[in-house]
């Protein structure tokens, strides 16, 4: 048993963590980040990989952009690539209704600097030929991007380590007690581990140490269906999807068209499971051959899913514990935190070196569960 | 009625379908293939002027005796072919037949899947004209074919010398016959072999055959390239005296024993455990091919044991859901059974270590040379993904890394020679390299199978 | 022995009805009962060309497991050659056919 004591101890070895302790440690805290398996495993490296802008929650957009800014600088700043292309994003409408939806997502997007195109019938059978007939209108934001989730996280946090970041992979939390000021980890080898500040960013075990703290969030695990193609001749460059969720697709420059579908499916943290139901891998196949016939002889030749944490009302927690000062949250991304991932990093790293960040981040609050959660729509459509 | 699933008509579902059916049940036949038999056994089409006596030598008699059975058969069962199971999920077969997608609900399931062959890689095995040697007996019996004129067998495995007889005897010249185990590894299997001693005779005889007839038969040779512009040209490897030795031919067949297919039993939810001898991780079953309850391994794809230990434990998986049912059987006769299955698995055990996996050769391989053949993925890069800090030391998080197992064969080619790159890499055993996890769809399947999209 | 371009030699007559196929642009002899491979290896010695790369391929394990001998129809089809029996006026292709990418 030994005693060690750090700056910032970090809970959870995701893509949040890992850029956590990348600022932390470029702003000169000493920090040791605790991944109970190894760096990027779960949701950070199974997700589609998509670092979308269009369409996300209002409130965070200032987030969105400040971290999209990071994803595109990934290569200066971390020293790896992780295949970050920025392939733009293009919402599908198939009726009025949902013409009506985009051009208000848009609107939103614009009120925040974004550049959004609005694409009519010609232009999108013109500018996409492969597309389906059943899409009306579409927006396309060029900003927006993809990269590979299975490469990003194992590049930030090797980029921390650089830093000086203590990486401690394969390292289990058994006890979190606060000391003084600061807290005192046990981990699974009996060694202790005490640090002045603590983030919990253990995605769907999140609550594991926020409930030690007598706080809580309705976090329930779950995954989306997800299927990768054989290579295919590279024609789709934007990453696509259908505003009614039914699909949303996008293809690599190696040709592989990577899929993801709603609902989502269920997911058990414990026994580390997230099998897909073959039903929904069907209906999810149907839907891309709908949306892009001439994939319908393409074969699908693997489907994952992975273990996101949800909360109803379909937004993360980020921010600073109301019950114990020195501890700060991230966690229950539900699906949209690959964009998000950097500037999370960020903030929480402005939040414990400077006492506050000026990224807006109100809505986050894990107070906000208090009177009862909200259940979104994006929840009643994500789900069955 | 009790719904039974056999998935794989050969030896062992065969064997236990017709046990099912004499027992009053009416099990359901699925199997990949258009016509029944499996690899090993498989009926080759009416049409093929081929003497299957001569070429099956001493199984012929077999060999047909399996196919007779089935046809009294294949009346009274639902038998489908050309059918193949892509997902499991609960009780439910999720399968692909003329292109479109169906299911099956089962009560219980026996997952008789078979094998392929274990591939070793080597500079130059991607190129046209290098075959598994399971492929160069496909092409001979199911389409009448050679693979090449002047034909190499490499490998480490009886069955080199069982195939370069049959193509030998089809008017092949046989460019060299190289074992990569040497002779005194094999003498000293001896005793385990001994607990199949027909087996083994054969064996020889096949061996001997070969020499009479002036074949270059090799033992202990070390691979060094398969050479060739599109085409193969030259087998190079070093012999037993350290010799650098070239071989022209037109063809190469690559052959290291047989690993089990064991994705649908992953998908079924079988546990598994790393074998030391085989090198592989094997689905656990019973000693009556229990691997969880309603399920039921059977044949070389639970245990790599040959025709006659697949028909046997397929006969025995079929007590196993008999009894299962509640029906009573002849303890005498399935104690029989078991201890028939486990002495020819056991003998195959003894062959693993006469003909053995090449671990050190495979841990040697250049950098350069290919080892995922669907994503074009070198030895090279798994070791520089694997050298880097935070780099993985498993094979799941290796193929996350490199791509190396993730593409169109989900690693059923690349995947054993993966695990010795990745155990050498690491430092440890194969045990802690980790097995590549099964996921759906086992094979390819086409967005379209899924239905009409409208 | 004369060097053939083929890489498979036919050994066991069949006895079929005669078809012809088209590959590449190259019309190819076949018995009806041959597999799409073995009738492109009697003649040849490519079934596809590798994505990443463009190497030649020509099936591996004959039994479809290793999945490296899908070709491509005329109509979009994929065609795992070991496993599908030839047809009269099949026409296949090594690589892909799709219209060049539009410009975006």
């Amino acid at each position: 048993m030994s005693r060690a004591s750090t700056d910032v101890a970090i809970v959870g070895g995701g893509l949040i963590g890992a850029w956590t302790a990348f600022f932390l440690a470029r702003r000169g805290q000493k920090v040791t980040l605790i991944e109970k398996g190894v760096v990027g495993a779960q949701s950070s490296g199974v997700n589609f990989g998509n670092l979308r802008l269009q369409g996300r929650f209002p409130g965070q957009y200032p987030l969105s952009l400040r971290s999209q800014e990071l994803w595109e600088d990934f290569e200066a700043l971390i020293g790896e690539d992780c295949e970050f292309e920025q392939t733009g994003h293009l919402y599908l409408a198939y009726d009025e209704d949902e013409r009506t939806k985009l051009e208000s997502y848009a609107q939103v997007s614009e009120s925040y600097g974004l550049s959004i195109e609005r694409v009519g019938l010609t232009d999108l059978r013109r500018r996409w030929p492969w597309l389906g007939e059943r899409a009306i209108a579409a927006t396309y934001s060029a900003r927006d991007a993809t990269a590979n989730p299975r490469l990003a996280t194992p590049a930030v946090a090797r980029a921390a380590a650089r830093q000086g970041a203590d990486i401690r992979e394969n390292t289990r939390v058994t006890a979190v007690e606060n000391a003084g000021s600061g807290f005192i980890l046990t981990l699974a080898d009996g060694d202790l581990l005490s640090c002045g500040a603590l983030v919990n960013c253990a995605g769907a075990w999140a609550l594991e140490i926020a409930e030690r703290f007598g706080e809580t969030a309705p976090l329930f695990p779950a995954g989306p269906p997800q299927f990768v193609t054989e290579p295919f001749p590279y024609r789709i460059g934007p990453s696509v999807q259908a505003i009614d969720g039914s699909v949303i697709f996008r293809q690599i420059p190696r040709g592989n068209i990577i899929l993801a579908g709603y609902p989502r499916t269920a997911a058990d943290p414990q026994a580390n499971r997230a099998p897909v139901p073959p039903v929904k891998t069907l209906a999810a196949m149907k839907a891309l051959a709908r949306v892009a016939p001439m994939l319908a002889q393409c074969h699908v030749i693997r489907v994952w899913s992975g273990i996101e944490a949800y909360l109803p009302d379909m937004i993360p927690v980020i921010g600073p514990s109301e019950t114990t000062p020195g501890l700060f949250h991230a966690f229950g991304f539900c699906g949209h935190g690959f964009q998000i991932g950097p500037g999370v990093g960020l903030c929480l790293s402005e939040m414990i070196v400077d006492g506050a960040t000026q990224t807006p981040l109100g809505p986050f609050s894990i107070g906000r569960f208090r009177s009862g959660p909200t259940v979104s729509d994006k929840f009643r459509k994500e789900f069955d | 009625m009790t719904e039974v699933v056999i998935v794989g008509a050969g030896p062992a579902g065969i064997a236990a379908a017709e046990l099912l059916l004499a027992k009053g049940l009416k099990p359901t036949l699925i199997d990949e293939g258009a016509r029944p038999g499996g690899q090993g056994y498989r009926r080759p089409a009416d049409d093929l002027a081929l003497d299957m006596n001569r070429l099956m030598g001493s199984e012929a008699k077999k060999y047909a005796s399996l196919h007779r059975r089935f046809d009294a058969l294949v009346a009274h069962i639902d038998y489908r072919p050309g059918t193949l199971v892509w997902a499991i999920d609960g009780n439910t077969l999720h399968l692909l037949r003329e292109g479109r997608a169906e299911t099956i609900a089962f009560d219980k399931l026996l997952i008789a899947s078979g094998a392929m062959d274990r591939v070793a890689p080597l500079p130059g095995w991607a190129l046209p004209g290098v075959f598994t040697l399971g492929g160069a007996q496909v092409a001979l019996k199911d389409q009448g074919c050679l693979i090449g004129n002047r034909v190499a067998f490499l490998g480490s495995s009886p069955l080199l010398s069982l195939a370069a007889k049959q193509y030998r005897d089809m008017g092949a010249e046989i460019a060299v016959l190289a074992d990569t185990t040497p002779l005194m590894a094999k003498a000293a299997a001896l005793p385990a072999l001994l607990a199949a001693p027909r087996t083994l005779f054969r064996g020889l005889w096949y061996m001997g055959a070969l020499l009479r007839a002036g074949t270059r038969l090799l033992h202990g040779v070390a691979p060094i390239a398969i050479e060739g512009t599109n085409r193969v040209e030259a087998l190079v490897l070093r012999d037993s005296q350290g010799c650098e030795r070239r071989f022209a031919c037109d063809a190469i067949a690559l052959g290291y024993g047989l690993k089990p297919e064991t994705q649908l039993a992953d998908l079924a939810g079988a546990q598994f455990a790393y074998d030391a001898d085989f090198r592989l991780f094997l689905p656990v079953i019973d000693g009556m091919g229990r691997a969880r309850p309603g399920l039921y391994l059977a044949g070389d794809g639970a245990r790599i044991g040959g025709a006659d230990a697949a028909e046997a434990s397929g006969l025995l998986a079929a007590h196993a859901i008999l009894a299962d049912l509640g029906q009573m059987q002849d303890v005498a006769s399935t104690r029989n059974l078991a201890r028939r299955v486990q002495r020819l698995r056991q003998f195959q055990r003894g062959l693993a270590s006469a003909f053995a996996w090449p671990k050190a050769q495979i841990a040697s391989l250049p950098d350069t040379v290919t080892l995922c053949r669907c994503e074009n993925v070198s030895v090279g890069e798994v070791r520089a993904a694997m050298a880097r800090e935070l780099g993985p030391t498993e094979v799941n998080r290796v193929k996350a890394m490199t791509r190396c197992g993730m593409g169109r064969c989900q690693g059923r080619v690349c995947g054993p020679a993966l695990q010795e790159i990745v155990a050498a890499g690491a430092g440890n055993d194969g045990a802690a390299a980790g097995r590549l996890r099964g996921q759906a769809p086992v094979k390819p399947i086409a967005l379209a199978a899924a239905g009409d999209p409208a | 022995m004369e060097p053939s371009k083929a890489l498979f030699r036919r050994v066991a007559v069949r006895n079929g009805a005669a078809a012809t196929f088209s590959f590449d642009g190259t019309a190819i002899r076949a018995t009806i009962g041959d597999s799409v491979l073995a009738a492109l290896l009697q003649d040849g010695a490519l079934v596809r060309r590798l994505e990443f790369g463009g190497e030649p391929r020509a099936g591996f394990c004959l039994m479809g497991a290793c999945q490296d001998c899908w070709v491509w129809s005329a109509a979009g089809g994929r065609i795992r050659a070991c496993t599908t029996p030839v047809s009269d006026g099949m026409v296949l292709f090594a690589e892909p056919q799709l219209p060049a990418a539009a410009h975006d």
